[in-house]
């Protein structure tokens, strides 16, 4: 059986003090380490430069970026262990987000089925209920 | 043993004037929050025995009307709560990094469980102080 296709979110942090071509190279080298641990990469987000709320490595500040990625746990896995020895990443987090997406789609689903519900009974009750008031 | 303290508790040395007020329940019609989620706490204090010890030890009517706190999720519909969102999240932490309890805010059980769960990842990525400096 294979393994099972998730949604990740994967955000790190770059250091500050590369330029910006090294940044990008840094994020590409993320990126196909990530599609070469067997993963695909949906979306990636640069949040640019951004004060970290304590100091990491001496840093005080951090390039934000934000990677959906998709596939199995053992990819994450890689991943991780890889962005853990790229010396210019200083700081990542992964979080699963694929059973959020269906609660919120859940949720969204109930919402506008009770809003497409609201008007309608509103409309039809104007209509036919008097008439079993009267009959 | 249990008589000893029913004699304490008949024994009245609270003036009789104090009497009168016990109305309790604020007579202004609260809106209630309508969106509570299935595990939200309807009511959790039955009245039991014990709780407060009824108008009578008080010192006099009640003179501060707490508003109804109400949580802002279910109140905006906030659906997710993410930890990229710090504005979101900043409104929740304290001036030294802490999560203010649910007590303070109004937040409900369900939401307060996912905010808690959201700052924290947001520590872990320094978008919000562990503890701040001071």
């Amino acid at each position: 059986m294979p393994q099972q296709q998730r949604t990740y979110e994967v955000m790190f942090i770059v250091r500050p003090d590369l330029a910006e071509e090294e940044t990008e190279r840094v994020i590409s080298t993320v990126e196909s380490s990530a599609t070469a641990a067997g993963s695909t990469v949906k979306n990636a987000e640069r949040m640019g430069k951004r004060r970290l709320a304590y100091k990491v490595r001496k840093f005080q500040d951090g390039v934000y970026v934000l990677l959906t990625i998709e596939g199995p746990g053992s990819a994450l896995a890689e991943l991780e262990r890889r962005l853990r020895v790229t010396e210019p990443v200083i700081k990542y987090i992964t979080v699963r987000i694929d059973e959020e997406q269906k609660r919120l789609a859940k949720i969204k689903k109930i919402r506008d089925s009770k809003v497409r519900q609201r008007p309608q009974p509103a409309e039809a009750a104007s209509g036919p209920e008097p008439a079993p008031v009267t009959a | 043993m249990a008589d000893e303290e029913k004699k304490e508790v008949t024994g009245e040395t609270a003036t009789p004037a104090a009497a009168p007020e016990t109305p309790a329940a604020p007579s202004a019609p609260a809106p209630r929050p309508y969106g509570r989620g299935p595990g939200g706490p309807g009511g959790r204090r039955p009245g039991g025995p014990g709780g407060r010890p009824g108008g009578r030890g008080e010192g006099g009517p009640r003179k501060f009307f707490r508003r109804k706190k109400v949580c802002k999720f279910c109140v905006e519909k906030i659906d997710s709560i993410n930890y990229k969102d710090v504005r979101l999240l900043q409104q929740f932490v304290a001036e030294r990094g802490k999560i203010v309890p649910r007590r303070l805010t109004g937040v409900c059980t369900p939401h307060q469980r996912r905010l808690t769960a959201a700052i924290k990842q947001a520590r872990n990525i320094a978008l919000l102080p562990f503890a701040a400096r001071y």
